[in-house]
């Protein structure tokens, strides 16, 4: 058995422009399932933050309970990290965020962790539109606990033990889009290609970004009657839109056709270019978006791609109006301004 | 799980010019996994690196030493004095910093093995097949034909000028590197098989050779002559002091020499040259200095002669062409230069350009010239129809070493010209290989193949036959004899060899680059687990493309050449899989993290063929 990564890499691997390698984003050696879809969600973290150069004790990684609530162990050794308890990942990452909002946040959850015993903290924080990158490893049971069906999982699908699922299922997307979520979007654990950049925009996004990543438990739930299975989801998905993430500052190069592009200038200038295979639906129209989900979900297939973006929305910072400074870092002179400033406050209401 | 592949050679599957996408790499040619044993495959006789440094690891020294003794015949010797092109070639050394030093761990294995390792010697059967092959010339390259033909029943007749067996081993390579103790050991082996030795004995007559009816005659003399500097002024009035390199150093090996001036010039930068000022220094020289023609860095001798020779204060003097001897009073007082400079036109071809400065002047008392070794064959006829080229080498049938008379063959130095003693080595399975076949009357060109054979490593789900984590352990210093003493005695060897103790630590640095990854593509579920977990990024994913373009295209570029991809069969997605074999750890995290066992760790066992072998 293999406990420690080999520490060397390859030489020819260039630092990004932080000056960070691959390597500092790393975390330790996964002791998943071999195979689990959660890893290769992990991968595209690392990959994400790698090229996106966040400096990697910027982030603060917060997970509840489950397999893939495990992967603050996996990834970003050097940054800041929470394991909480059950579905109580939202909470955690509240309180941080208000303490600094400084840091990108990035919470980790599971199926289980957020739409059963997590559902009520994800509803709130959707609600708040927290300022975080909220990842749901998806894989429609509970892993950890030994393969359960979870809330998300399709009525009908078949997991290892055999009996269909016989309960409605659960969108979280659709749910985080009508309670406010600022950018959504769903994608595959086994389509890098499509999950890194979605998760550069989720991370250049202000305000609750959240991706539901289809992410394969294979010891449970890779079985041929499962929608959540490699398999399954390679034959059954269908993406909204192809799209490049162009950094802020980088020049924008690709030319489509009229009509099937549309851009969408995030937060931090960062631009999400959309290439759409149907130029009538608008990413930043809710309605079109949820209208989307349930059409493909009536035709069997899985919409993935990003879901909806408004790139205005405003986090709860900015909703409750808090101070730009972190609060972790007012010292006592910034909180107890002293009996003159009491005085002309309650002067002011008088 | 066992798979059984069945082997066979064939030539390496490269892309069609630049328009075709890299078709599946077949694993099922020979040489495939043997190219990916970097050090085994670069080493001229195939010795099966990873697999003796396993088992030095487990300290088992006897079959350790047995499997370089069936390559390379000299463990004892070769893991002094081996010219090692494995190490350069070592996946380790492109993994960080430096090879793992293989030419040491050798050596541990033979100082370590049993005083009687003899008795895992094959055989020499009593019943002679009646066939009788003659050796001219006792080097490594005569030494192993005779060590491959005995066990199967030849007679063998060894001719040698000198008094006894070793070649160049023995007159060449000072003892301060090899002590003579080391050669005797295992040129004996082989005397003893039971060689009729005819020492002392300067074959001077190959029609007289060929009148002896032998069934076949194996030519292994080297290249005996030393490059003079015969039109250099001076060099008569100057003779007495002034000696042919690879003549000196026989001399003082045969204790016709025993001192030298104060003051010696060494000319030339390659390992002769090393030897040389190495061997003055200890015989009285004080003042010992190298003087090459060209740039140090271009020097032919290997960079750690050269720290050897600068470590015992022999400066290196690059750039100066000699101009002349300069004899006083019948007395070589001395030498002049002309300084040059290297200039490469656009083909990178070199010239040597003087740089107008005066010229330099050294005093010395005694020069050596080493300059380049010859090949000579005067005692060859040119009427016994044996032809040779136009630069006085032997014409030879490639990959048999039979020259145009059909029952002579060559070996060694003697075949292609000066190498090394692996290299002699090698030429040597290969002829006697090729006398074997002659003597039974087949085809030379139907030759045995290689062993080979994959062998699954796991054991459990995560549990591997052989040590699969990766050690960050820097190469081993070896130690040294204290140098004041070792000035003293030409006979006290310099380097004393790693310990147990410290072999084992070397032994872990070893990658295990014969434990293989083998990819099932009907297995993998695309789960990217592999690409994830490997610590090199050394397997991708990707639509398939011309070689050159998916070089770039991968995770981590592949720029290094001669290392090949490993190119899947389409996959579900239309994707391949490619691995650049380059850095790849051979650390099974991909094997351990794949849930289909789509990769499989697998040994590959590249044994060469020798004579006798089917
Ligand atoms: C100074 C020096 C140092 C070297 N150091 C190394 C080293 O460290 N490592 C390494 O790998 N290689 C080294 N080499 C090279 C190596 O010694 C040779 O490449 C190797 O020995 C060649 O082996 P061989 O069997 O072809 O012939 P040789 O070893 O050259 O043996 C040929 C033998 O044939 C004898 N002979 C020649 N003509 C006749 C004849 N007509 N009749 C009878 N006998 C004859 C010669 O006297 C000699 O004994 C060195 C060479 C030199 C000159
Ligand atoms: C309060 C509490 N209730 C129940 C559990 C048992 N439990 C552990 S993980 C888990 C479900 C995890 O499912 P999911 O979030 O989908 O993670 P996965 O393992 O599938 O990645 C449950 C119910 C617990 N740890 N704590
Ligand atoms: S690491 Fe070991 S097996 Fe690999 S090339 Fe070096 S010595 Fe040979
Ligand atoms: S053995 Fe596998 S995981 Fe290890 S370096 Fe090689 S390809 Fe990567
Ligand atoms: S881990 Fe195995 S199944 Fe997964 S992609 Fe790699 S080879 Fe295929
Ligand atoms: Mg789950």
């Amino acid at each position: 058995m293999t406990f420690f990564r080999p520490s060397f890499r390859h030489p020819d691997l260039p630092p990004n422009d932080a000056g960070y390698y691959l390597k500092d984003y790393e975390g330790g050696i996964s002791t998943l399932c071999a195979g689990c879809g959660h890893d290769s969600t992990n991968a595209a973290i690392i990959q994400a933050c790698f090229e996106l150069s966040i400096p990697p004790h910027k982030i603060a990684k917060i997970s509840g309970i489950g397999c893939s609530s495990k992967s603050p162990a996996y990834l970003l050794g050097k940054a800041h990290g929470f394991n909480s308890v059950h579905g109580r990942m939202p909470s955690i990452v509240t309180g941080a965020n208000m303490a600094n909002r400084d840091l990108l946040y990035l919470g980790i959850s599971g199926d289980g962790d957020t739409a059963s015993i997590g559902m009520g903290q994800f509803a709130h924080a959707v609600r708040r539109n927290l300022n975080m990158v909220y990842v749901m490893m998806n894989n429609g049971c509970y892993g950890l606990t030994k393969g359960q069906y979870s809330a998300t999982a399709d009525k009908g699908s078949v997991g290892k033990k055999g009996e269909p699922n016989m309960l409605e299922s659960i969108d979280l997307c659709e749910i985080a889009i009508q309670l406010g979520a600022g950018f959504v979007g769903r994608s595959f654990s086994g389509d890098k290609r499509q999950l890194v950049p979605m998760l550069k925009a989720a991370m250049s996004h202000t305000g609750m970004a959240f991706i539901d990543v289809i992410s394969p438990c294979v010891t449970f739930n890779n079985t041929p009657g499962s929608t959540k299975s490699y398999h399954w989801v390679r034959e059954h998905s269908e993406a909204t839109n192809t799209f490049d993430y162009v950094p802020f500052k980088q020049e924008i190069t690709t030319d489509y056709e009229d009509g099937t592009t549309e851009s969408v200038v995030l937060h931090d200038n960062s631009v999400i270019q959309l290439h759409k295979k149907d130029s009538s639906i608008h990413v930043t129209d809710r309605r079109q978006a949820v209208d989307a989900l349930e059409e493909h979900k009536e035709k069997g297939l899985i919409l993935t791609g990003v879901l909806y973006i408004d790139p205005d929305s405003e986090d709860t910072h900015r909703i409750i109006n808090t101070s730009r400074q972190p609060l972790n870092t007012l010292g006592k002179k910034d909180l107890c301004p002293g009996n003159e400033a009491l005085q002309s406050i309650n002067e002011s209401m008088r | 799980m066992i798979r059984i592949l069945v082997f066979f050679r064939e030539n390496k599957i490269t892309a069609s010019a630049g328009v075709t996408d890299l078709k599946p790499t077949n694993i099922k040619d020979i040489e495939y996994f043997h190219k990916v044993i970097d050090c085994q495959w670069a080493c001229p006789a195939h010795t099966p690196v990873p697999e003796y440094i396993r088992l030095i690891n487990e300290k088992r020294y006897d079959e350790a030493y047995m499997i370089n003794w069936v390559s390379n015949v000299f463990p004892g010797i070769l893991g002094r004095v081996c010219d090692r092109p494995c190490e350069p070639a070592c996946r380790r050394g492109r993994v960080e910093d430096d090879a793992v030093a293989i030419c040491r761990l050798k050596r541990v294995a033979a100082d370590n093995r049993k005083e009687n390792i003899e008795t895992f010697f094959p055989p020499i059967p009593d019943r002679k097949n009646g066939k009788r092959i003659a050796l001219i010339g006792g080097g490594p390259a005569s030494l192993t034909v005779a060590r491959d033909l005995l066990p199967l029943g030849y007679e063998v007749d060894l001719y040698d000028d000198q008094s006894t067996g070793g070649g160049f081993m023995r007159s060449q390579v000072p003892s301060f590197r090899l002590p003579e103790r080391v050669l005797n050991e295992e040129v004996g082996y082989i005397l003893d098989m039971g060689v009729t030795t005819h020492f002392n004995h300067y074959v001077s007559s190959m029609r007289d050779m060929l009148a002896k009816d032998y069934d076949a005659v194996f030519v292994g003399t080297g290249a005996p002559k030393g490059r003079d500097l015969p039109d250099l002024p001076g060099r008569k009035d100057g003779d007495a002091s002034i000696h042919v390199g690879i003549d000196w150093l026989a001399s003082v090996v045969f204790r016709h020499v025993e001192s030298i001036g104060k003051k010696v010039l060494v000319l030339g930068g390659g390992n002769t040259a090393m030897d040389c000022c190495r061997t003055a220094r200890r015989l009285g020289g004080e003042d010992v200095r190298i003087v090459v023609r060209s740039p140090k860095a271009e020097m032919k001798a290997s960079p750690w002669e050269i720290e050897d020779a600068e470590r015992e204060d022999i400066p290196i003097y690059e750039n100066h062409v000699p101009v002349d001897f300069v004899v006083e009073q019948g007395k070589l007082v001395g030498m002049h230069f002309e300084r040059v400079e290297a200039r490469y036109d656009d083909q990178g071809k070199r010239t040597l350009v003087p740089t107008g400065e005066p010229l330099v002047f050294m005093e010395c008392d005694e020069v050596l010239i080493a300059v380049g070794q010859l090949n000579a064959f005067p005692w060859i006829e040119e009427d016994v129809g044996i032809e040779f080229d136009e630069w006085g080498l032997p014409v030879l049938k490639e990959g048999t070493f039979q020259s145009s008379l059909e029952h002579v063959f060559f070996g060694g130095d003697a075949a292609f010209g000066p190498k090394n003693i692996i290299t002699a080595v090698a030429h040597g399975h290969e002829a006697a290989i090729s006398i074997d076949l002659f003597c039974r009357g087949e085809s030379l060109a139907v030759r045995p193949l290689p062993k080979v054979h994959l062998e699954g490593q796991k054991m459990g789900v995560h549990d591997w036959l052989y040590h699969n984590q990766i050690d960050d352990e820097h190469r081993q210093a070896v130690p040294m004899m204290d140098k004041a003493k070792s000035l003293k005695d030409r006979l006290l060897e310099v380097e004393l060899g790693f310990d147990q103790v410290v072999g084992h630590t070397e032994t872990l640095r070893c990658l295990n680059c014969d434990v293989q990854t083998v990819f099932r593509f009907e297995e993998c579920i695309e789960c990217d687990a592999c690409v994830d977990s490997c610590p090199e990024r050394c397997i991708n994913f990707v639509d398939n493309g011309t070689e050159e373009e998916l070089r770039i295209r991968l995770l981590a570029p592949a720029k290094q050449l001669d290392q090949d991809l490993y190119v899947s069969d389409v996959l579900p997605t239309g994707r391949v899989m490619v691995k650049d074999e380059n850095v790849c750890l051979h650390c099974g995290i991909c094997a351990e993290r794949c849930p289909t066992s789509a990769w499989e760790m697998q040994k590959y066992t590249y044994k060469i063929p020798l004579a006798g072998h089917k």
